[in-house]
């Protein structure tokens, strides 16, 4: 399993060198001047020029790319001007390894960036998935279980009207409620553990991930109902009702481990793409996650923060894949890696 | 009467509402079956064979069937129980093996662990004791290495050692009805009849009552003593293997002999199959459900085959004991004239 695991994960950064190499070059095919928009609107063609050789945008793509993939494993200074660093070594800034860039638009490196913006878009995935998980595949079984009755039509209708409002709907729904006109909860502002501890952390996040939790429950709430149905229709549940086993045995251990196995490949997916950013929800309550980084840096042209984000984006991605995968072979004893 | 039998079933129904209207899967059946005896329920797909055994187990309990008559079990009827009632016989009193062993367990669970299951919900052991059981369960369906295999998972057995298995799950709590689902169904010939074999030998360990469904007439002639043909949820002929299957009176009977294959015989003359399907089981027609199949429909005077159904009375070979539901007032004669030379000798003449 480890020489399995060990070799995904090398073909992962190489999917993921080849994901910043698409990045470089469908960014430098856009009519856009790189330099012009990292030096700022009143830049004289002088300062551009100057912008342009310090951040390596003179350069050919490949070479900058090369450049790119060398700071990832040794790190880079911006910019990189033997020079200057002897004579002004305060105007130079360290990126260590794996760096990911530096964001003239900002002023900062996108390690640093990313390092602000990813766990606000971190806990608001996992407040998410425990949330769509707990409430979905519960609501599921339920469903499944007294198929075809009200109860039954009333979960799978009402979790479908819910998916048919937008996000931004839902957000400021809640915003307008349950915080302004109700008063239940504070306004949402993301606290990090480490500054408020986990209640105050878990409050802030409670009605963003909910919004978020919300798109994702109506297709969890919907596949678990089928998976279960489905599993409860094979033939070994015949076998364990015929062997005198107590209905909820049946369900829950014999049924349910079959039908909940797809479903981890699902949230597996679902939730390293959140992990990336959940750029609606994240605009909605002002929070500063990687969704919102996302889009100020495409508004900005700010290439490199760009860059950073697709490649960890990408590796949650690919990492999430690999678990899931390994997480079958545990679940299912017929799947064997290689 | 249901002190008499064992196993004592009697005008059962098992009906099923849908939105097209009442499906009649099983529609007054009666048979009756002793410790140490086996039965044979032969039909085609759809005749109520897998369902009416359902509903001895109690396995429509929680859908939508509708079932209704008497199943006798040594004195108790089994469907006035409650469903807990019911589900503490399960897999105890009367055990059920199904016609595919690889769907039929668990993949996710190894084969000892899920046999194990069955032992343990009946019996309050330790996890140890019941390892010691099931083991000694494998062995005695021959199963190799049972201390090994135990902690195999279903796909790491082969075809017959699944059923194998499955014979050790069902028999694990000796129980008094066995009801077999087509066993052999997906098995290859030769392990065919090493199941058969084993079932035989475990049925006079354990002097167990076998309801053996299966469309096999070979099973039937091999393992049964006596024979029940179903047709569209009825009974059509019914007696002891010998007589049901050497002095056949029905003329499905007659096609379901006919249709099969004889190795030894010149390859050159067919095989005749039944015409046609077999019919609806929704909103069925008056007369007698295989009339439009019959090809001696025609020798019974008038249209009473279309119009009245048969009942299922006593024929005129075999005494009171060989039912059959067909209006031939001479089927013995119509047998040996026009059907007899199609049917393979080794079935007619096993027994």
């Amino acid at each position: 399993m480890w020489a399995y695991a060990a070799r995904r994960v090398v073909i992962g950064v190489m999917l993921l060198l080849a994901l910043t190499l698409v990045t470089f070059v469908l960014f430098f095919a856009s009519p856009a001047d790189q330099a012009r928009h990292a030096c700022g609107k009143q830049c004289t063609d002088e300062q551009i020029a100057v912008t342009e050789k310090a951040l390596g945008y003179d350069k050919p793509v490949y070479e900058q790319w090369g450049m790119f993939v060398k700071g990832l494993a040794t790190g880079r200074e911006f910019p990189a001007d033997p020079e200057l660093k002897k004579t002004h070594p305060e105007f130079i800034t360290d990126c260590d390894a794996p760096c990911l860039g530096y964001s003239k638009t900002n002023g900062k490196t996108v390690n640093y960036l990313i390092g602000k913006a990813a766990p606000v878009s971190v806990s608001l995935a996992v407040v998410a998935v425990v949330l769509w998980l707990a409430f979905g595949v519960s609501l599921g079984i339920i469903a499944a279980v007294v198929k075809g009755s009200i109860i039954d039509r009333g979960i799978v209708g009402l979790t479908l009207i819910i998916y048919a409002f937008p996000t931004f709907f839902l957000g400021v729904f809640f915003l307008k409620f349950v915080v302004v006109k109700w008063g239940i909860l504070a306004y949402p502002g993301y606290v990090s553990i480490a500054e408020g501890g986990v209640a105050n952390w878990l409050n802030n996040l409670l009605l963003p991930g909910m919004t978020l939790a919300l798109v994702f429950l109506a297709s969890y709430v919907r596949m678990t109902r089928a998976f279960v149905l489905e599993s409860l229709g094979e033939d070994y549940i015949r076998t364990a009702r015929a062997k005198g086993l107590t209905s909820r045995r049946v369900l829950f251990k014999h049924a349910l481990r079959a039908a909940l196995t797809p479903l981890v490949t699902m949230t597996g997916i679902d939730f390293a793409s959140l992990l990336g950013g959940a750029i609606i929800t994240e605009q909605v309550f002002a929070y500063n996650g990687m969704g919102k980084l996302t889009v100020d840096s495409s508004q900005a042209w700010d290439l490199p923060t760009i860059i950073g984000i697709v490649v960890v984006a990408g590796a949650f991605v690919i990492l999430a894949n690999i678990i899931v995968d390994i997480c079958y072979a545990l679940i299912d004893p017929r799947v064997r890696l290689g | 009467m249901n002190n008499e039998h064992f196993l004592s079933v009697n005008d059962l129904q098992v009906h099923f509402k849908t939105a097209d209207g009442i499906v009649k899967a099983t529609d007054g059946l009666s048979y009756t079956l002793d410790r140490g005896k086996t039965l044979g329920i032969v039909g085609e797909s759809g005749s109520g064979k897998s369902v009416s055994s359902s509903a001895i187990m109690g396995l429509h309990q929680g859908t939508s069937a509708r079932i209704e008559g008497n199943v006798w079990l040594d004195g108790v009827d089994l469907l006035t129980l409650s469903p807990p009632e019911m589900r503490k016989l399960r897999g105890k009193e009367i055990a059920m093996i199904f016609q595919d062993p690889l769907s039929a367990l668990h993949p996710y669970y190894t084969v000892g662990h899920q046999i194990a299951e069955a032992y343990r919900v009946h019996n309050a052991v330790s996890k140890k004791h019941a390892r010691k059981k099931v083991v000694e369960m494998l062995e005695l369906v021959g199963i190799p290495q049972p201390e090994r295999r135990f902690d195999g998972y279903p796909h790491e057995y082969s075809g017959g050692m699944r059923q194998r298995a499955m014979i050790a799950m069902a028999l694990i709590n000796d129980p008094s009805l066995l009801i077999a689902d087509e066993p052999t169904t997906a098995l290859d010939v030769t392990v065919q009849a090493q199941i058969l074999d084993l079932l035989q030998k475990l049925q006079k360990e354990f002097n167990t009552a076998i309801i053996m469904i299966t469309h096999d007439l070979g099973v039937v002639a091999e393992m049964a003593d006596d024979a029940l043909v179903m047709y569209a949820g009825r009974a059509v002929e019914y007696g002891p293997v010998s007589e049901v299957l050497t002095h056949p009176e029905m003329p499905y009977t007659w096609g379901l002999l006919s249709s099969v294959p004889d190795v030894t015989a010149d390859t050159d003359i067919p095989m005749v199959p039944i015409p046609g399907n077999p019919p609806s089981l929704l909103n069925q027609p008056p007369g007698c459900a295989f009339q439009p199949r019959c090809v001696h429909s025609s020798k019974v005077p008038g249209d009473l085959c279309k119009t009245t159904m048969p009942d299922l009375l006593p024929g005129s070979h075999g005494g009171s004991g060989h039912l059959t539901r067909c209006h031939l007032p001479n089927p013995e004669l119509i047998y040996e004239t026009e059907v007899a030379h199609d049917v393979t000798p080794t079935q007619s003449e096993e027994r």
